[in-house]
């Protein structure tokens, strides 16, 4: 044990010099947006004028195309290139995930689109059409016909596939499959209080409010790709894979995202398509989804089949814990949601066992959605545990205390830090958890039936390899760089306050620059690793960048230069930055950065935590379930800015109340075809439904994350909030609702219902 | 969408003359559910005649009842000082409808004639007898939870989504059109809307050279007034089920292809049924097919409660 990772020392942000991290300081692009002038991805102009590609979907969900009549479409006025398998340029087999090298995440490699006849899922692009305007293409694409060789039904719910499953090599390429520990069902068998439920989580969609949208532009050979797009560098490296051209030819523009919550990571047809007319066309083309198209041609959430048992002790001890995931992937690649994962971290039990079983559907690619894993994870573990403190009489927090484990449950490592315990009890004190009836539909408020729950929340840190450069310009104006995006999280104004508590600067003086993969390296915006990863770079830009000031003056001890408020002192003078500037470094200074996974990230069990709590409503008439109110009491490291880490912790939690009670992704086994999909059909909730939601985050640093001794935050939120307003169902009116999301069909009939007086 | 070429009619006769001139004309007024099934190509009409400009957005008391402009927005007519005082019954069901923006948007007459939210009528990739006659009814084995269980056909099991024309129904008010010969007509609201039959593409007795000009209410009946609507989420979601109480009148929502008046049970009320019998007396004929089969029973609970409820507020009234 003591040659575990010391950590990251005691920094220039420890002393808070400068007094602006953390801080609720405004989003710095705010203005922009408000005012219509952050420009996103479709609305570039320029570069000569575009013209307008619209995807035609497979009418079939399996099969195969025996033939594309053209002759219609190619007469109307305005079409310019009609794109199909016969005629599509050459351009690079698709790679699936069993063919990447062992943990390379699958969002950088080649994906064709019309690349042949076969049909593997409803709506799978089968034609591109090119014109003038929007609405041309649109129609034009209408007009089309495809005659398909229909194949067999088309597998569609993972509920009947369920005898075809099987155990996945690995769970994206860094997870184990399975895990277990002791002996599962002895301990399960001969345990005094056994939880055995099994309960089911719905296809979901993103919808992100800007669907996804590309623009094109060719020029000697090298391409720009403006692109809703979460990781930059990806997206280059699967346009340069698919059309096969030198990565430097590529370059990907993605200043502004209107939302991405996983559906952005990889990179899909409106950016490959656009591309590769573009080129054709030598003329810049634009791609934009429908409403209807992101349901399909973006990735959506597996729906999934959880079986969790627990074996307790009568005083709520574990003894037994088991969580078994059936979900599913598409026909042609694997990807495979983490649903157990949060369950190998949370609690304490001698005896477990997880395991992810897969089903091959013949659906488009499953892929991330906020949260991976815990999202879904948490809606059954959660639940679960509230099952077995109402089968025991223990109060939900307290049998959630006992089973909290000192060290990290499977693999023994020391958390980096784990404050759940804390988070319980502020939660309770300031939600009024003492209020909870003890007894399920004893609270009543006029016709509503009331109720309380809570849930856990953890959702696992991560840091990806970052770069970034830090420039000081000769009049004192900070730039940082790096190929990062800002998908509406804050990263513009995180990376400000970074960079300008680093440097002693006011806010105003700094630009962060990011949305652009020839700045360096990023990973990008996914697996709420951002923030840790990127602002590291940058602080790491930065501390290089004042040590090179310090030797500009002359110092061979950095620790003699100190910059407050733009004022800088150095060898007991004190000069404003331009002044500092002009008189050592009047070609300015330039410095870069690095962080890569160390140690740290192999010794630790890092973690962000909280606790949700929910009250709601549940109409005695209608069985109408609604919030009242939502609590969540977190800790993620040190906050980078309390505004935007609170909108985010506030946007999860009404994502779990959304997959609690909305959320469904409804297909037609039939066609093989999701039929909501649009959002008057797709249900979240609408404000409304959001009256009175928090969220706090206690004080805490992490120094074994990163030198900013933060966590990622980004997706905690929606771990576990989901059940906590499942289990206040409960709380109000007695029935236990398994199936997501929780609407009222699934309450007025249920016998434990109560019965209108 | 398709193309389709455009022109503004400033007065009805005008309107109604640009409607029958050209093939495939249609008229246009708030467009908010027009335009999304142009969007679609579910609508493809070749010309639009936007009928706002027409002095058709007047709220008007005639014979101690109200006529509504066809072209009065939703939101106006909800927050009508008139409308709140006397008809409560249809402020609330408005203000239940859409989103504050649509309803800013969306007219009486437009209201009435929006089309059914049926997910297969929207993808024109499913079959659907209402957008493609005889190409079979997905819902009546598919994803039917939002659809009729009163009045239905094999044919087509859709529901009319409206909640202003529930309220409307129970008022027992009249829909006013100007036909293109200058015939107007007063067609109780209540016969306005088609059962789906074996021709679910026509769904009103409005002729393709009519305009509706109006809805008439006459005045308000004695008792309470209660509009009560059961749906998914707090806003912005189509009624699974919704009921209105006008006095002694009673109409249902989400559960037919028209706004429901239920006759049979005014009938056993009227006869001094207890609610839920008189709620069964109209439910007899009820039909669930698997994923709306809840709505039998919830609408019986929805029918004892509003009738409570409208009896307290009756109670209320009185007493002041
Ligand atoms: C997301 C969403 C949610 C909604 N939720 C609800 C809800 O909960 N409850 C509810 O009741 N409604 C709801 N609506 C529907 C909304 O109320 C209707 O779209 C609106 O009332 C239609 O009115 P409009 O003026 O926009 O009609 P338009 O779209 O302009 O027209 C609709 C039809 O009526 C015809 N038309 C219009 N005016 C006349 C006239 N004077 N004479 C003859 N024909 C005419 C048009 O030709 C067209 O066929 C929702 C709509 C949306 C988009
Ligand atoms: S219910 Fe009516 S609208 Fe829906 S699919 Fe059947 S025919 Fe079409």
């Amino acid at each position: 044990m003591d040659d575990l990772a010391p950590g990251y020392p005691s920094n220039i942000l420890d002393e808070d010099r400068q007094g602006v991290l953390g801080r609720p300081l405004d989003r710095v692009d705010g203005p922009l947006k408000v005012a219509g002038k952050a420009i996103y991805a479709y609305e570039y102009a320029g570069q000569g004028k575009a013209a307008y590609g619209f995807i035609v979907g497979a009418a079939v969900a399996t099969g195969r195309i025996l033939a594309i009549d053209t002759a219609e479409t190619s007469r109307l006025p305005g079409v310019v290139l009609i794109m199909t398998h016969p005629n599509v340029p050459t351009h690079r087999a698709y790679v699936t995930s069993g063919e990447l090298p062992s943990g390379q995440p699958p969002y950088g490699v080649g994906r064709p689109f019309l690349a042949d006849g076969r049909v593997r899922y409803h709506g799978e692009p089968v034609a591109l059409v090119v014109a003038e305007s929007f609405e041309q293409a649109r129609d034009a694409a209408a007009r089309v016909k495809v005659s398909y060789e229909a194949g067999p039904k088309p597998a569609t719910r993972v509920k009947h596939e369920a005898a075809h499953a099987y155990a996945p090599k690995d769970v994206r390429g860094f997870l184990e499959t399975d895990s277990s520990k002791g002996d599962f069902a002895g301990a399960f068998a001969g345990a005094p209080v056994q939880i055995d439920a099994t309960y089911d989580t719905p296809f979901q969609n993103h919808h992100a409010l800007e669907p996804h949208a590309s623009m094109a532009v060719w020029q000697d050979g090298a391409v720009t790709l403006y692109v809703a797009a979460q990781l930059p560098i990806d997206c280059r490296d699967v346009i340069a894979d698919t059309l096969q051209l030198p990565p430097e030819k590529v370059r990907i523009i993605c200043k502004f995202v209107g939302g991405g919550f996983g559906s952005k990571l990889r990179t899909e047809a409106d950016a490959v398509l656009s591309a590769l007319a573009a080129r054709q066309l030598g003329r810049p083309v634009k791609i934009a989804f429908t409403r209807q198209q992101v349901v399909v041609n973006a990735a959506h959430r597996t729906e999934s089949i959880q079986r969790v048992r627990l074996g307790a002790e009568r005083g709520g001890r574990l003894i037994a814990l088991a969580h078994e995931a059936l979900e599913h992937t598409s026909t042609f690649d694997e990807f495979a949601e983490q649903t157990v994962d949060a369950t190998r971290h949370l609690y304490a039990a001698p005896n477990r066992l997880t395991t992810h079983r897969l089903v091959r559907l013949d659906l488009p690619m499953p892929g991330d959605m906020r949260a991976p894993g815990e999202a879904i994870g948490m809606l059954a573990t959660e639940q679960a545990m509230d099952e077995l403190a109402c089968a025991i009489g223990l109060d939900p927090i307290e049998l959630r205390i006992r089973n909290e484990p000192k060290v990290h449950p499977e693999t023994g490592k020391p958390f980096s830090t784990r404050h759940l315990v804390e988070c319980y009890r502020e939660g309770a004190q300031r939600f009024g958890w003492d209020r909870r009836p003890a007894q399920p539909a004893t609270l009543r408020d006029g016709r509503w039936l009331v109720g309380y729950g809570m849930a856990a929340s953890i959702r696992s840190n991560f840091m990806a390899t970052s770069q970034a450069r830090a420039r000081l310009a000769p009049d004192g104006r900070l730039t940082v760089q790096t190929a990062m995006t800002d998908i509406g999280t804050g990263t513009y104004t995180i990376l400000t306050q970074i960079a300008a508590e680093c440097l002693g600067l006011p806010v105003g003086q700094v630009t962060a620059e990011i949305g652009d993969s020839d700045l360096p390296r990023s990973p990008g915006s996914g697996g709420s690793f951002g923030a840790g990863s990127s602002g590291s770079a940058v602080y790491y830009a930065c501390m290089t960048l004042l040590d090179r000031m310090a030797r500009a003056a002359g110092l061979n001890d950095p620790s003699l230069l100190a910059i407050k408020h733009g004022q800088v002192s150095v060898g007991g003078q004190t000069m404003p930055i331009d002044a500092f500037m002009a008189q050592y470094a009047p070609q300015g200074i330039e410095a870069d950065g690095e962080i890569k996974p160390g140690q740290e990230m192999r010794d630790y069990s890092q973690n962000a935590y909280g606790a949700c709590f929910a009250e709601v409503g549940v109409d005695i008439d209608s069985g109408e379930p609604r919030l009242r109110r939502m609590l969540g009491v977190f800790t993620a490291g040190r906050i980078l800015n309390a505004k935007t880490a609170r909108s985010q912790a506030t946007g999860g939690l009404i994502w779990g109340l959304s997959s609690a009670l909305h959320e469904e992704g409804l297909i037609d086994e039939r066609y093989g075809k999701f039929m909501n999909n649009d959002l008057a059909g797709y249900h979240v909730p609408a404000h409304a439904d959001v009256v009175d939601v928090d969220a706090v985050f206690l004080p805490e640093v992490d120094d074994k994350s990163n030198p900013l001794k933060s966590k990622g935050l980004g997706e905690l939120g929606i771990c576990g909030s989901g059940a906590a307003v499942a289990n206040a169902i409960y709380n109000a009116c007695g029935v236990r609702v398994r199936s997501y999301p929780i609407t009222l069909d699934k309450l007025i009939f249920d016998p434990a219902f109560p019965t209108p007086d | 969408m398709r193309p389709f070429t455009y022109e503004r009619a400033s007065n009805a006769r005008a309107a109604l003359r640009a409607v029958t001139d050209r093939p495939n004309a249609k008229f246009i007024a708030g467009g908010t559910n027009l335009i999304d099934l142009m969007k679609l190509q579910v609508e493809t009409p070749a010309h639009l005649v936007d009928v706002n400009h027409l002095p058709l957005a007047n709220i008007e008391e005639v014979d101690g009842g109200l006529r509504i402009g066809a072209l009065v927005r939703n939101s106006t007519l909800a927050g009508d000082r008139r409308v709140r005082e006397k008809y409560p019954v249809l402020s609330e069901a408005l203000l239940a409808g859409a989103s504050g923006q649509l309803r800013n948007k969306a007219t009486t007459g437009g209201n009435l004639l929006q089309r059914t939210r049926c997910f297969y009528f929207y993808n024109r990739d499913t079959p659907c007898n209402k957008r493609e006659p005889g190409s079979g009814c997905s819902a009546l084995e598919g994803l039917n939870r939002m659809h009729a269980i009163l009045g239905a056909s094999p044919t087509c099991i859709a529901v009319h989504p409206s909640d202003m024309a529930v309220a409307m129904a129970a008022l027992d008010a009249t829909v006013e059109t100007l036909s293109a010969s200058g015939e107007t007509r007063n067609i109780p609201l209540t016969d306005f809307h088609n059962l789906p039959g074996v021709e679910p593409q026509t769904e009103t007795q409005l002729r393709p050279d009519e305009l509706i000009t109006a809805v008439t209410l006459p005045p308000p009946p004695p008792g309470g007034q209660v509009y009560r609507k059961v749906r998914d989420r707090a806003s912005y979601a189509f009624a699974l089920v919704s009921v209105a109480v006008a006095g002694g009148r009673i109409a249902l929502g989400g559960v037919a292809h028209k706004p429901w008046r239920a006759t049979r049970t005014e009938a056993a009320l009227n006869s001094g049924a207890a609610p839920v019998d008189a709620a069964d007396a109209e439910l007899a004929a009820a039909k669930g097919y698997g994923g709306n089969d809840f709505k039998i029973p919830l609408v019986r609970r929805m029918i004892v409660r509003t009738l409570t409820q409208s009896a307290a507020r009756e109670t209320e009234v009185k007493h002041g």
